[in-house]
């Protein structure tokens, strides 16, 4: 607990300091990640190996690209985003300056997630910094490896006492909510999402959560199949099923089924081969925790394709279930694994229907050549984002917000969006002190004449 | 739960779609206006009975500014409600990007006693304007505006889809229980705490607007009798029930000497020589508060003012000085009118002293000095500023309006209500074709793709688009 307040409170006497207000300060630490990531890109993509068994190439194009080009739009942006914004006065404010001021708002908390366990921590902290905060980062334990990594390499770019790192496992975490923050953002289930709040409440911290949920992809009758199934097995096996955004499920009519489930098994065959075991970019389970918990998901269930499992090594084979009861385990919660369920509907408004009786997601997908039936599926529902005729996309779009919806989370963040997420936006309002004759109007005795006026 | 009911009730509105299409929600707005128009001396009367309000101030506040706000929603919805198109990035070059504005549901409206009206329409104005179905619960403190509430304003609108609770503390716990999709909160930053907690149950977004003592400080160089009038104006407007008043005064000695007689002259050019007498200056909502402002006044001296009548919950204009930081007058917000002066040497001491407090909901800074305005300015944090007046940023709708820390979370006013009661859903609209350019995101990864990919997300400094 008092290594805690130690760490919080240096933070924030450094962030009282001032130091961190000045653009060239923001800038500077900026630039220090930026070749933070280029130096060590070696040991970074080591450490998510060691931790996801994600390949070089895939680790590099999931964490570290997304990550070198926030800090560049950061940087790029950043006079522009701090700027004063003038507003439109009314006639009372005429001769005034009337603007508003973004600020930093002080000591902000950045708890990542294992699933992409370096970008979920930097791409919140590009923004924080930018914004002019001082920033603890609370890595994921569970992906240990990244975890240690970023404990060691921030302190060696970033100033100390303004970012520093804490690691450690939940009672640490526990531990860290208890202190006060300015803001905090949290990447993780919805479970710890309230406990996150909670302790929020506390001290009325504002908070942006980037949970979860089943992220529902429906697929229509009229529509590419083979372009569509490739898109999805892309997302869906990504990292082996362990994105917050990757498609959770699959809404199609009975139809089409075993057409996708053959579209979808080319495909694995044409990215993994025929030994996906033995492929260099499929991953495994984080641990066996999560491990255990997807096996259980797959009692009763009709497999079309995969189910092999070897425990010793977190693999379980990319696999498809069909005709999935609605009810059924698989169907409840967050899968967050190489499992893809396909329940049947018969039209989109079954669809929509389905879609709407659960919790909002974090992201929906629709497949369809059919422009109103995507703008209706859209209209008619509710959630975090959407990606229509893909997957994943819309999360890669800079100037989209990216946040959940209900269960799925609340806040947004990326790009400009972080910036915002982590400033006061003060409204401000000079007036001169001459012209009293003005004001005069407003003050007692008041008169029915003042007020017609 | 007995609030079960009417929460499903509502739920089942909300999914009929029903608050959706932009001339339903417009239709709702002109109610509203009908609503002021219609019953504004109902409302003048209201709020006379709940606390001495002056009608000057009750047509200001209630009714104009209201009035304002559903005007300016009422301009630019369909402009606040359209698709806002993003930019793209190069490989998403050909599709579609557009953040869509889509309601979050249900959503809960808590309204505070002091502008009860005002306070509980802006946010509803805000939320009917983004598409929700809305329960509102106004204070049971203001009793006469809770039941001219309760028994009018459902007539305007559509019984559907917007609800008027009544509710004291337990009963508001009970409301509290239940799932919203978004929930509004004005009051003290105790009750904001157990409003957050209760929404972080549901993960329901919450905005709170809260409170704290907007510190004042006046410089040397100033117009000494402007700043009196614009002071006492902000200071004692509504008795001093005002969110936004200016709670304390910083300044030097010799600036308490020069502005002493000239808030003495301001108090009685507004409400006379005795104030009790004018029908200018409000008086204290309830019996609670007018104990607990009382006991304030047991703070420093009383060189202004002072004088009580229980039986009216009136306190008169009151300017204490030797106030100590330590004094029950600074342990509080003081939400009465009463005006503490405390001492200190410079700009310097003025802003290690608010920085040493909580964040307030507002800093107000007097200078004809340009340089001592921006000073405080920059030094300090806080929902909003004022330099060189009191109260007037928030007739502003284009400046959002919301508190920090202790003060607050979330903002609105104008389209940052409408903002708020939305939920902001990135959309990305692609096409089937163009499969090729995709072909370098997937397995198996060759060197080949990995330059390709490399070189493809070349990301330049200058004014580059992001590649990926």
């Amino acid at each position: 607990m008092e290594r805690m307040q130690q760490v919080v409170g240096r933070a924030r006497a450094a962030f009282n300091s001032g130091r961190c207000r000045s653009l060239e300060f923001r800038m500077q630490q900026l630039k220090a990640l930026e070749r933070m990531v280029q130096e060590k890109e070696k040991e970074i993509l080591a450490a998510i190996k060691a931790d996801l068994h994600k390949s070089g190439p895939n680790a590099y194009g999931h964490e570290i690209l997304g990550v070198l080009g926030e800090l560049a739009l950061a940087m790029d942006k950043l006079p522009s985003w701090a700027a004063p914004q003038p507003v439109k006065r009314n006639l009372l404010t005429m001769r005034d300056e009337a603007y508003i001021c973004s600020e930093p708002l002080g000591v902000v908390l950045i708890i990542g997630a294992w699933n992409y366990p370096f970008v979920l921590v930097m791409q919140p902290l590009i923004g924080a910094i930018a914004a002019g905060n001082a920033v603890v980062v609370k890595p994921s334990e569970i992906s240990e490896n990244t975890a240690q990594l970023v404990a060691d390499l921030l302190p060696q770019y970033l100033d100390r006492e303004l970012y520093p790192v804490v690691t450690g496992g939940v009672p640490e975490t526990t531990q860290l909510l208890t202190q006060r923050f300015d803001h905090i953002l949290y990447t993780g289930n919805s479970t710890v999402g309230k406990i996150v709040m909670a302790a929020a409440a506390k001290h009325l911290t504002p908070v942006t959560l980037e949970l979860g949920g089943k992220s529902p992809c429906y697929i229509d009758k009229d529509c590419d199949l083979a372009v569509a199934c490739r898109r999805i097995t892309w997302g869906k096996y990504m990292n082996c099923g362990q994105t917050c955004i990757a498609p959770d499920y699959i809404l199609c009519d009975p139809s089409i089924q075993s057409k996708v489930v053959e579209n979808i098994k080319a495909t694995l065959q044409e990215f993994y081969g025929e030994d996906v075991k033995s492929s260099p970019d499929y991953e495994r389970i984080i641990n066996k925790r999560h491990f255990k918990r997807i096996l259980g998901l797959l009692e009763g269930q009709k497999i079309a394709h995969g189910g092999q499992t070897d425990e010793a090594s977190c693999f379980i084979a990319p696999t498809i279930l069909t005709d999935v009861s609605p009810e059924s385990k698989v169907m409840e919660e967050e899968i967050f694994g190489p499992v893809l369920p396909i329940v049947t509907v018969k039209s989109v408004d079954e669809a929509i229907e389905f879609i709407n009786r659960r919790e909002k997601p974090l992201a929906l997908y629709v497949f369809s050549n059919n422009k109103q039936l995507i703008r209706r599926v859209i209209l008619e529902t509710s959630s975090g984002g959407v990606t229509a005729n893909d997957v994943f996309m819309h999360a890669l779009v800079p100037d989209l917000p990216f946040g959940g919806v209900g269960n799925s989370g609340m806040g947004a963040y990326h790009g400009k969006h972080s910036f915002e997420t982590f400033s006061h936006r003060r409204a401000c309002l000079i007036k001169d002190l001459k012209m009293e004759v003005v004001n005069k109007l407003r003050y007692p005795p008041g008169s029915q004449k003042k007020v017609d006026w | 739960n007995p609030y079960a009911g009417l929460v499903s009730r509502l739920r089942a509105a909300w999914l009929s779609g029903k608050t959706r299409p932009m001339e339903y929600r417009v239709a709702q707005l002109e109610a509203l206006g009908r609503f002021l128009d219609e019953k504004k001396q109902d409302i003048l009367e209201a709020t006379a009975s709940d606390m001495g309000k002056p009608p000057f101030e009750a047509e200001f506040t209630e009714i104009i500014l209201s009035r304002n706000e559903i005007h300016e929603t009422l301009n630019n919805l369909s402009c606040w409600m359209k698709d806002k198109y993003t930019e793209r990035n190069l490989v998403t070059w050909l599709d579609s990007a557009f953040i869509r504005k889509d309601p979050y549901g249900v959503v809960l409206i808590i309204a505070p006693w002091n502008y009860p009206i005002y306070l509980l329409l802006v946010p509803l104005i805000g939320a009917i304007a983004a598409g929700n179905c809305v329960v509102v619960k106004p204070s049971e403190m203001s009793r006469n505006t809770e039941r001219l509430v309760a028994e009018v304003l459902p007539s305007y609108l559509d019984k559907d889809c917007f609800a008027v609770v009544t509710a004291g503390v337990q009963e508001t716990t009970r409301l509290l229980e239940n799932k919203f999709d978004y929930i509004f909160f004005t009051g003290a930053s105790s009750v904001g705490r157990i409003v957050m907690t209760a929404a972080a149950k549901h993960l329901t977004p919450v905005t709170l607007e809260l409170g704290g003592k907007n510190p004042c400080y006046v410089s040397d160089t100033c117009d000494v009798q402007n700043v009196a009038q614009r002071v006492a104006w902000g200071r004692f407007f509504n008795a001093g029930q005002t969110c936004i008043a200016p709670d304390y005064v910083l300044c030097s000695a010799e600036m308490q000497e020069k502005l002493l007689p000239a808030l003495r002259k301001a108090i009685s050019d507004f409400y006379g020589p005795n104030p009790r007498d004018s029908p200018d200056f409000g008086r204290i909502v309830g019996d609670k508060h007018f104990q607990r402002v009382q006991a304030l006044l047991r703070s420093g001296h009383v060189v202004i003012g002072g004088e009580m009548e229980e039986s009216e919950r009136y306190i008169a204009p009151t300017v204490l000085v030797d106030v100590q930081p330590s004094d029950p007058v600074m342990q509080e917000e003081i939400f009465g009118p009463i005006l503490p002066i405390v001492i200190v040497a410079n700009v310097d001491e003025a802003i290690d002293f608010i920085n040493s407090r909580e964040r307030p909901l507002v800093v107000y800074a007097f200078s004809s000095n340009d340089k001592v305005v921006n000073r405080v300015l920059e030094r300090t944090s806080s929902g909003g500023f004022c330099g060189n007046d009191t109260l007037m940023h928030v007739t502003l709708t284009s400046l959002p309006f919301g508190g920090m820390g202790n003060s607050g979370l979330g903002m609105y006013h104008g389209k940052f209500t409408f903002d708020t009661f939305t939920h902001h859903r990135g959309c990305l609209h692609r096409g089937m074709g163009r499969e090729i350019l995709n072909n370098p995101r997937y397995p198996p990864y060759t060197q080949k793709k990995m330059g390709l990919t490399r070189a493809a997300s070349e990301v330049k400094r200058k004014g580059a688009c992001t590649l990926l």
